[in-house]
This record gives structure tokens, C-alpha cells and sequence, in this order.
């Protein structure tokens, strides 16, 4: 018994010992920074690879030149979402930049949550506002017509093909498709028996994730989630006729598993070779021809999103950063922001990191950079085309109440989105149907119209 | 032939209890060894997959042959884990420790010594988990954010402390119910005072009561999410928060993750395995039968 105590106590001892000892080691870390002539800005991130890159690269490229500190947190997606919004709301002023993705910048601008930075980029020339994509800023710009968060980097949507599997069959991708001629495509190069999905689309739940394809193609067959005025859409003949395609096409010539799978789940199916198309993210890319996480490198060819109506229906989407009303360190955050989204941030994560890891999609600049043109020049033309294209104002045949291509940028769209998004799942699962879906995804619109008109 | 027959017989029908019992204690152990191989599998395809190439990990049927590489864990201590780990240990620890130097006093006046109305007391304590945590979050967090305490460690101590407590005083008293008062009173006759009872008789007997309960409200200090998230920032984050920062939604991560959970899974491990005597003898003598 006394032995065992012994053993026991000692554990504790130990144990506490170290403890304190680390405690000693971290004093400096459980004091909550802020206090003035402080030069420590704290920044919260998603944890997308662009952000780990800048992580790496702060200590030697700007806290070395600037003598500012920069101590990041890795949330995901929703967490942040919340984390930023209980922050600001509660004034906690834990955060000085946060990565804000495009659907909430004008939201949170109008909520005044977030510092207004075109009046610090303006008197910044070297920074030089004009480089930046007209789209990208628009779509981070308030309703005072002032910018919210400036882009990181940016993304829009194409269509992304399997060049063997279209050799072997005979078939030439045209630069700009259709997509009833991918809808062609798709039936030809589907083959069940060796495992190849014609297409990849996402199926899986979400406004972000099923609703992100879905809405561009539901842009391009002239239909809407809400007219000018307000007027709810969803159950109109060309929502309709869209979404009856878009599952349809996923049901027959899709991946299998359609129903769960999201942009995850389709970069591994194509960049394992197992489906000839795939339309999604601009940022895909990058992965896809890197030899290290991708069986098809060098073997892709990029087209632009597949249109019916209108002349482009790529997506817009950027994270940017943005500085919340409650920092202390409003300078230090903006030399931060500003560094981050410049041109010498590219050359330092080209130089130090590769040319393919530049935080693309967000200045005009970056594309005529060489070592980056030579290191995506298999999809920087097109990835360029389709961003320069997007127009969040007015992305299909009608005028729009809100800003976004493949959202509705109002703080309702995200639970809207994603309420329909899993009947329209269920539709692709083949436990529902469309009909269901957009006459239920109606009366949820209209609830949200009211608010409205 | 009739004379050697029967003893044959005979001694195979005295065989067949013997031979139904090993056949009984055979089946089983084939029950226990599934039952344990179901529960230990998520964690084996945990730390295989963490020896994965991020491809591999993500593929559709699963990968079972592959080279293994450390890649992903060069990765997650290139994200600098150590913050997490050293916030983790201190909330955990110290809490723990405050938790125990509470709860056994506490327990003790509810057990051994009970004091007036030891009933209304005890569901008092139990009461306070009755309440989920975030109906408590916003009170909490303008306290703490107004004491100038939010992203701080020793916020996280207190509130693990405050998680624990009710838990811990209900087991250390259904432990230290299982002290014989025979023996007490033996002490007591002997001319034992308190401190001597509770030194050479009360703690060598519920030792591994209290090992099982210290053990306990580590692993949950260790393994909270919620209030972390709520509460904590660059300074104060605990691995738990490490660990989520690597779901992403560009880019596969399910290898890396299974890395960075391997390795906070360590010190949970090390310290059951370190108490894994007492422990085993704690959970089948007390409350958590």
C-alpha cells in the first residue's frame, strides 16, 4: 500500500511540478495582450492552405521588417464564423484581422462590425487598390461603396476534364461549353464497369458546398432566388429546369456516393483518375497538378463554367482579410493586412514556397508575374477569364436585390441555402424529388422576403 | 468389451462439463477480444492513417497497403503544437489537483462524517450539471471578459475545476463509503485523530478511487471543446482547438488530422496506462461500476 501511495504522490508531484514549470515557460502567453506600445496583433484564420503558408512565412518576412508580432489561431469555417461574431458583438477585441470569406464582408460591413480600409489603401500607394480584380473588390465592398476586407486570394469556378479520357474517346472540349454538350459528355465518357464517373458534382448539404455549383448553373438557365423587389423564385420554371438537370446529370453520369460528396470528396475522385469532368473551384488546381496529391497531373484541361443562357456563370469567392471594430492595434493590423495582400507577399511565397502556392486570383499583377505564368499555365488564362467575368451584381438575366453569384448576400441565405440544399440532397439520393424540394425551398424563401419588402 | 466400454463412456460424459466450460470460456473470449477489437478500431485507423499520404487517406475503398511516411506529423509540429500541449497540460493539471484537494474534504463530509441535511447537499452538487454549459456561456463570458480574463489559462483552470467538482465529490463518496467503519472505529479505539485516520486508513484504502476519479476529470479537462473555443484565443488555446484548425474545406487533411489527434491522444493514454493498476481496481469498487 505505502509503496503504491508513494508511487501515487509522486505522479502528482511530478506532474504538478511540470506543470508549473510550463507555466513559467508560457507566463508570457496567458496574459491577454492589448496593452498600448504593444506591438502584438493577434490574427484569426481558416485553416485553407494559403493561410498556413502565411503563418510559416510572417516571423522572417514582416515581423523581422516591422517589428510586429503576429500570433495566429486556426479555426474552421463555422467556428470562426462564430468566433468573430461573438467577439465583435460581446466587444471582446480578442481578434485585430480575421479571414472573412466574400457572402459575409458586406454583411458585417452593414452590421458595423468591420473598419472600412479603402480610405488606408488609397493613402498607401504602394499597396496600389488598382491592381486589385474589379470583381473581388466588389464583392467586399458595403453599401457606402468603401471596402470592407481586402482579398487574400481568390477563386472563381470552371470546368476542369480528364484530356486522356477525351483523347481516348475522340472528344475535344470547346474553350467556353454548353451544358447540354457537357451533359453529352458526361453521358459518353460515364463508364460504371471501369469505376469513371462522367462528371463529379457536389451533392452534399449545404450553401456552400451543393449550392455553390448549383446556384451558377441555376444563374445561367435564367432563373433566381429572389427578383429585384424581392419576389421569391425558387419554385420558377427555370430554378426548376436547372435543378432538374443539375440532379439528373449527378444521378446518371455522377460519381458515386453523389450524395455526400462535397469539393473534398470530388478533388480525391478526379485526381484519382475516377471521373472525366469536374466543375468546381478555380482553386482545385493547384492540387490537381501537384504530382505529390494528384494521379492527373498534367493531364487536365480547363474549360470555363458551362453556360445555357448567359455569356459566363463562373462563381465569385474570395477570403480576405478584414480588421474588426473592436482592435486596439488599428495601424499594426493594417500593416498586416496590407503586407499580406500585396505584391511582395506573391514573391515572398514564390521564392520561398513555390510559384503554384501564390495566393492567386486577387490582382492583375499576379498574372503576368513569369515564374508564376510557367507554373500554372495550364489554367491561369482561364482561372483570370472566368474571375474578371464573374459579376456579383448581376450574375444571370435579371437585376438582383443583393450582392453574390452563387449566394444571395444576406445573413438569411446561409440557413435558406442550406434547408433546401438537403431536400435537393434527398432528391439526388432518390428519396425525394426536386418538385418537393423547391416547393418547400419557396415557402422558405418567402418567409425570408419578408424581412425584406 | 462391455467392461472397457463403459468406463469410456463414462469418462467421456465426466469430460463434457470440463470441455462445455472451456468451450463456454472460449466463446467468451472471442466476444471480449471483438467487443475490445470494435472499440480499439477507430483508434488503430486513426494512428494507421496518420502514417498516410493525404491520397491515401482520402481514398474510396480504403487503403489498406501502403508506405508508411511521417510526413504528416513533420507537418503538425511545423504548425507548432507545443502552445497547445503546454495549455492543455496546465488546465488539466491543475485542475485536476484542485479538483481532488476539493472533492475529498467535500466527499467526506458527505460520507464518512455527514453533516446536516448531506442529501440536499450532495444533489446540490450534482444539480449544477444538470444545466448544458451553453445556457451558462454568456453570463460566463462577460464575467470573463469584464475580469479582463478571457484567453487566459488559469480561466480555463478555474472553469475545468468548477466542470469537475460536482463529479468528483460523488465518486470519492460512494469510495469512501466502501471504508469499513469497523476499521475507522478500530483507529479510533486505537487512539487515531483525524489526520492519522485519514493518512494510515482512508487514503490507502480509496487510493484507487481517487486515481480513477483524478484520472476521470483529466481526461475531461483535457478533451473540452466548447468552453475552449468560447473562451480562448492565440494565447490560451488547448489542443483541442490545435486540432480542429486542420479541417479545412480546400484540400485534403483527414491524415494530417489523424497525426495531430494521435498525438494529443498521448498524454491521455500515458496517463491511463501509468494509473492502469489502481484504475482497473477503482472502477469496479465505486460509483462507475
Amino acid at each position: 500500500m505505502h509503496k503504491r501511495n508513494g508511487k501515487l504522490s509522486l505522479l502528482i508531484a511530478g506532474a504538478a511540478t511540470g506543470a508549473l514549470v510550463l507555466s513559467g515557460c508560457s507566463g508570457a502567453g496567458s496574459t491577454s495582450g492589448g496593452s498600448d506600445g504593444d506591438h502584438t496583433i493577434t490574427a484569426l484564420m481558416v485553416g485553407n492552405p494559403q493561410m498556413e503558408d502565411i503563418q510559416k512565412l510572417t516571423a522572417e518576412n514582416f515581423t523581422k521588417q516591422t517589428g510586429i508580432t503576429v500570433k495566429f489561431t486556426i479555426l474552421p469555417e463555422n467556428e470562426l464564423r462564430d468566433k468573430v461574431t461573438q467577439d465583435v458583438a460581446n466587444q471582446g477585441g480578442q481578434y485585430d484581422v480575421a479571414t472573412v470569406g466574400a457572402y459575409e464582408v458586406p454583411i458585417w460591413a452593414k452590421n458595423g462590425w468591420l473598419h472600412e480600409l479603402s480610405t488606408k489603401s488609397a493613402a498607401d500607394t504602394a499597396y496600389d487598390s488598382a491592381d486589385l480584380l474589379k470583381p473581388m473588390v466588389q464583392s467586399l465592398t458595403g453599401d457606402d461603396g468603401k471596402m470592407y476586407a481586402a482579398p487574400f486570394y481568390g477563386e472563381s469556378s470552371f470546368l476542369m476534364y480528364n484530356k486522356d479520357m477525351f483523347a481516348a474517346a475522340g472528344l475535344t472540349m470547346p474553350e467556353k461549353p454548353t451544358w447540354a454538350q457537357v451533359a453529352e459528355f458526361a453521358k459518353k465518357l460515364d463508364d460504371k464497369q471501369k469505376g469513371v464517373a462522367g462528371i463529379c458534382l457536389r451533392g452534399l448539404p449545404g450553401w456552400g458546398e451543393l449550392f455553390a455549383p448549383l446556384t451558377t448553373v441555376v444563374n445561367t438557365y435564367g432563373g433566381t432566388w429572389f427578383e429585384k423587389d424581392w419576389t421569391p423564385k425558387v419554385n420558377s420554371p427555370e430554378f426548376k429546369a436547372a435543378t432538374d438537370f443539375y440532379v439528373n446529370l449527378v444521378k446518371n453520369y455522377g460519381e458515386k456516393g453523389a450524395a455526400q460528396a462535397g469539393f473534398t470528396e470530388c478533388l480525391n475522385t478526379f485526381g484519382q483518375g475516377q471521373a472525366a469532368m469536374w466543375y468546381d473551384a478555380t482553386s482545385a488546381a493547384g492540387t490537381l497538378e501537384d504530382p505529390k496529391a494528384s494521379k492527373v497531373a498534367g493531364k487536365v484541361g480547363y474549360a470555363y463554367a458551362p453556360v445555357d443562357k448567359t455569356a459566363y456563370s463562373g462563381w465569385l469567392w474570395t477570403w480576405a482579410w478584414a480588421m474588426p471594430k473592436t482592435t486596439k492595434h488599428e495601424d499594426d493590423a493594417w500593416k498586416f493586412i496590407s503586407w499580406a495582400t500585396s505584391k511582395d507577399y506573391e514573391q515572398v511565397v514564390g521564392k520561398n514556397l513555390g510559384w503554384s502556392r501564390v495566393p492567386s486570383g486577387k490582382r492583375t499583377s499576379t498574372y503576368s508575374i513569369p515564374e508564376y505564368k510557367e507554373s500554372a499555365k495550364a489554367f491561369a488564362d482561364v482561372t483570370l477569364g472566368s474571375i474578371e467575368n464573374a459579376n456579383p451584381q448581376n450574375p444571370g438575366v435579371q437585376p438582383r436585390p443583393a450582392l453574390g453569384v452563387q449566394f444571395v448576400g444576406i445573413p438569411e441565405f446561409a440557413d435558406l441555402g442550406t434547408k433546401v440544399s438537403q431536400e435537393v440532397n434527398a432528391a439526388i439520393a432518390g428519396s425525394s424529388t426536386v418538385d418537393k424540394a423547391l416547393t418547400d425551398g419557396q415557402k422558405l424563401a418567402e418567409d425570408v422576403a419578408k424581412n425584406y419588402k | 468389451m462391455t467392461t472397457l466400454a463403459t468406463p469410456a463412456v463414462k469418462s467421456s460424459t465426466a469430460l463434457k462439463p470440463a470441455a462445455r466450460r472451456r468451450m463456454g470460456s472460449a466463446i467468451w473470449g472471442v466476444v471480449a477480444w471483438v467487443a475490445g477489437i470494435i472499440f480499439v478500431f477507430p483508434v488503430i485507423w486513426m494512428v494507421l492513417t496518420s502514417f498516410k499520404q493525404e491520397q491515401d487517406a482520402a481514398s474510396n475503398p480504403p487503403t489498406w497497403v501502403f508506405t508508411p511516411t511521417f510526413d504528416q506529423y513533420a507537418q503538425v509540429f511545423d504548425r507548432n503544437i507545443m502552445p497547445f500541449l503546454l495549455n492543455s497540460l496546465m488546465a488539466s493539471v491543475f485542475s485536476t489537483l484542485l479538483v481532488v484537494i476539493l472533492a475529498t474534504p467535500a466527499a467526506y463530509a458527505l460520507s464518512l462524517r455527514p453533516v446536516a441535511k448531506w442529501t440536499d447537499a450532495l444533489f446540490f452538487f450534482i444539480s449544477t450539471k444538470m444545466m448544458p454549459a451553453v445556457a451558462a456561456l454568456l453570463p460566463v463570458y462577460l464575467l470573463v471578459k469584464n475580469l479582463g480574463m478571457l484567453d487566459n489559462v488559469w480561466t480555463m483552470v478555474l472553469l475545468y475545476t468548477s466542470m469537475n467538482l460536482p463529479l468528483a465529490v460523488w465518486m470519492m463518496r460512494s469510495f469512501l463509503l466502501e471504508v469499513p467503519r469497523e476499521v475507522l472505529e478500530a483507529g479510533e479505539v486505537d487512539g487515531a485523530g483525524l489526520v492519522t485516520s485519514i493518512r494510515k486508513i482512508i487514503l490507502p484504502i480509496v487510493s484507487p478511487g481517487l486515481a480513477a476519479t483524478a484520472l476521470i476529470c483529466f481526461i475531461f479537462a483535457w478533451n473540452e471543446f466548447f468552453l475552449a473555443v468560447n473562451l480562448t484565443a492565440t494565447n490560451a488555446g488547448t489542443a483541442p482547438i490545435f486540432l480542429v484548425g486542420f479541417i479545412s474545406s480546400e484540400g485534403l487533411f483527414l491524415a494530417r488530422l489523424c497525426a495531430a489527434a494521435t498525438l494529443v491522444s498521448l498524454p491521455v493514454l500515458i496517463a491511463g496506462w501509468v494509473a492502469q493498476n489502481k484504475l482497473v481496481r477503482g472502477l469496479s469498487m465505486g460509483a462507475v461500476k
